[in-house]
């Protein structure tokens, strides 16, 4: 088997970054922000995953924290819909720029 | 010596009732907060008169020397060793009588406002403040050091603002009281860099020891003092003549008098007690006090004397065109004061040749009971006629008796008339100054026969003049307890005089003996007598004669009626000049400099925060934002530049 070399991988994982980046920073839906999160946070789990195969084929370390992180992404996920879900019943919405109250 | 242990009570009884009076006064003694203030008052005067008579009968004599005693000492704020604020009791010829004095008038005035301040709204609040006035007048006179005399100078200033100032409706005596506080204020100025020069150089506040060491001329303290000098004059000048100032402004002589005839906007009694008697001698007392130390300095003794004198016949003339009868009585003080103050200028140290302190002293003490007298007994004038204006009165002598009794013994006290005590006190003021200087005696004798003229001026334009029309006839001459005080100090101002003075205080507590010449007592007598008989002349009925008399004096009588100017002069200094030309730039330089510096940080601090602010902008994409470029910040921190 041709073995994919590692830059081929951080390549996908730093274009998942910057797409959950943007998708962060430019939607106005809070389920999309997300969901954008979501990418971001996997994007991680792929560099975890390819650096623990690539360099140290022998160890487990780094599929153990993309276990911690996925499982830390659920929790996060109940907890932000939780949030949105009661922005919704107050704000009638789940758009950002509406609930920008929090200020001085 | 007994008595040593509870004279700390006498100035302590006046400061309960004040307490006791001012905190629950009004709430629970409104009617007999009068018989509060008057029994502590009696109780002190009578510790004060068992004191006196203890020590100058029984105790107080060594070796035929009366001695000053410090009664207790306890030091109060130790800044270094030796350099000490102490809190004491002196017990020497010049405070025994003054403490005599003061609670003795202080009574007799505690009495009297129980009739003629009967139904005042602040009943209470007035008794209170009397407390607090005789608490720190006693003080004052007991204090063992310099510092201590000048914290209860400062108190007896303040009480006496409250005092001028009780009819605090009436917008003239809050200007009075204002004013007086202000020109004692400036005054004491003076007198607290007096005390740091003589402080510094003489290395101790205590009395006694700065007098031992600033009166022996080879003592390191005296030779630097003397030595000293800022612009020519020596330090031991300086720091006299700034004492001076402190104490000029609280006796008001000329210049700084302008505040004692406005001051009479207080209640009569209060007049009495603190204008006439007591308060205003206070600086003659601190003269008296530091007498040694004066007397070895003939430059300050100059100044001592001519203030003296010159406020004495100012004040007399002035006196003598005064309409409002308070505002002569006032004028007749400061001119009376004016004596007192001469006469320790002229006055010797030590045995025959101090007979100018002990005259001065004599002075004091008779003053104290004829113009009490005096005031107490306008004060029943006015409360009958219900004016302080002379045209307002006359032919009063039918409706009040005793008052009039009481008027003319001490119109002749003061008139040095014999056998009444005035006479007695003034002839040893005479022959001090006739010894010492002819220039100031003639103007002293001059003045007695002005003080004589425009006493019996205010007598017979009171008591005689015109029939009376007082309306409220039933009113008569008020309650027995108005009555009492002034038969009381009438019986004192024929008594005073006879006391053989100069047996008890003396400026270096050896008694001597003073002898009346008859031959010397002609020239002021007579003058008094024909005084008395012009005054008589013109007032007796009513005439023409004063008009023409006024007429006569032209421009002269005028500016006296004005009181020379000096309001005036004094109102166009603080208004033109000192206003202008001092107070308006510093209101800019504080109003544009200092508080335009303030605002400029106030102006900063609040752009910053508009800019912080706006960084808080509620939108959590921008705090995401922020975040990441913090991140990306760090990192690139701890790639590039942290190696």
């Amino acid at each position: 088997m041709a073995s994919i070399p590692l830059s081929h991988i951080l390549f996908v994982s730093t274009a998942l970054f910057f797409i959950g980046m943007y998708g962060l920073f430019t939607r106005r839906n809070m389920i999309t922000m997300l969901m954008s999160i979501e990418l971001i946070l996997n994007s991680v789990n792929i560099n975890f995953v390819a650096f623990n195969k690539y360099l140290y084929p022998e160890k487990l370390d780094g599929i153990f924290f993309t276990i911690f992180i996925i499982t830390i992404a659920a929790a996060e996920a109940a907890v932000a819909i939780a949030i949105i879900i009661n922005l919704y019943r107050s704000h009638k919405s789940i758009d950002v720029e509406d609930a920008t109250e929090l200020k001085w | 010596m007994t008595y040593h242990q509870y004279i700390f009570l006498i100035p302590l009884l006046p400061l309960v009732a004040f307490v006791v009076l001012g905190l629950f006064g009004r709430k629970y003694f409104k009617t007999s907060s009068g018989a509060i203030g008057t029994t502590a008052l009696l109780a002190s005067t009578v510790l004060s008169l068992y004191a006196a008579y203890n020590y100058f009968f029984v105790d107080g004599k060594v070796n035929g020397v009366y001695q000053k005693i410090t009664a207790f000492k306890y030091t109060w704020l130790e800044f270094a060793p030796n350099v000490s604020i102490d809190m004491g009791a002196i017990i020497d010829p010049i405070s025994v009588m003054m403490l005599v004095v003061v609670t003795f008038v202080s009574l007799m005035v505690h009495i009297f406002s129980l009739g003629y301040m009967k139904g005042e709204e602040r009943f209470a609040t007035y008794y209170a403040f009397l407390g607090l006035f005789t608490f720190s007048m006693l003080g004052l006179v007991l204090s063992t050091n310099i510092f201590q005399i000048y914290i209860f100078w400062e108190l007896v200033g303040a009480s006496s603002y409250l005092l001028i100032g009780y009819y605090f409706d009436k917008p003239s005596a809050v200007a009075a009281s204002k004013k007086a506080f202000i020109v004692t204020r400036f005054a004491d100025l003076g007198f607290l860099i007096g005390i740091l020069i003589l402080g510094f150089y003489g290395g101790t506040l205590d009395f006694g020891t700065l007098i031992e060491r600033l009166t022996s001329t080879q003592s390191t303290q005296f030779i630097a003092i003397t030595t000293g000098s800022f612009l020519g004059i020596s330090m031991l000048t300086w720091g006299l003549t700034l004492i001076f100032i402190g104490g000029a402004g609280k006796s008001a002589m000329f210049p700084l008098h302008i505040w004692l005839p406005d001051a009479m906007e207080g209640p009569t009694p209060v007049s009495a007690l603190i204008h006439a008697a007591t308060m205003v001698v206070a600086g003659v007392y601190l003269v008296a006090r530091l007498f040694p130390i004066f007397s070895m300095d003939p430059a300050a003794l100059q100044i001592v004397t001519w203030v003296g004198v010159s406020s004495a016949l100012i004040a007399a003339i002035i006196a003598c065109t005064q309409t409002d009868i308070k505002r002569v009585l006032a004028y007749s003080t400061m001119s009376q004061i004016g004596y007192m103050m001469f006469a320790l200028g002229v006055s010797g140290n030590g045995g025959e040749e101090g007979v100018g302190f002990m005259g001065s002293m004599f002075h004091l003490f008779t003053h104290a009971f004829f113009k009490s007298l005096l005031f107490l007994g306008a004060g029943a004038v006015i409360h009958l006629v219900h004016s302080n204006e002379m045209k307002d009165m006359g032919g009063l002598r039918k409706l009040m008796p005793i008052t009039h009794l009481a008027f003319l013994v001490a119109c002749l006290a003061i008139a040095g008339i014999p056998p009444f005590s005035g006479f007695f006190s003034k002839e040893e003021i005479l022959l001090a100054a006739f010894e010492s200087n002819k220039i100031v005696y003639g103007i002293a004798l001059f003045t007695a026969a002005l003080t004589a003229f425009y006493m019996f001026r205010l007598y017979f334009s009171i008591f005689w003049n015109k029939p009376a029309h007082v309306h409220n006839e039933h009113h008569g001459e008020g309650t027995v307890s108005m009555k009492l005080p002034l038969v009381i100090l009438t019986a004192c101002a024929v008594g005073s005089g006879f006391i053989p003075f100069a047996n008890y205080v003396t400026s270096d507590g050896v008694p001597f003996l003073s002898e009346m010449h008859l031959t010397f007592s002609i020239a002021p007598v007579g003058l008094a007598v024909a005084a008395i008989l012009v005054a008589m002349s013109m007032y007796k009925k009513q005439n023409e004669r004063p008009t023409k008399v006024a007429a006569a004096f032209g421009g002269f009588y005028k500016a006296a009626t004005r009181k020379f100017y000096i309001d005036e002069l004094y109102l166009f200094i603080t208004k033109k000049v000192i206003f202008n030309l001092i107070g308006r730039p510093a209101a800019w330089i504080d109003r544009n400099i200092v508080d335009g510096f303030m605002n400029l940080l106030a102006l900063i601090t609040g752009a910053i925060s508009e800019f912080i602010k706006g960084i808080q902008s509620g939108r959590v994409q921008s705090y995401a934002l922020y975040f990441f470029g913090g991140a990306i910040g760090l990192a690139a921190v701890f790639i590039y530049l942290w190696k």
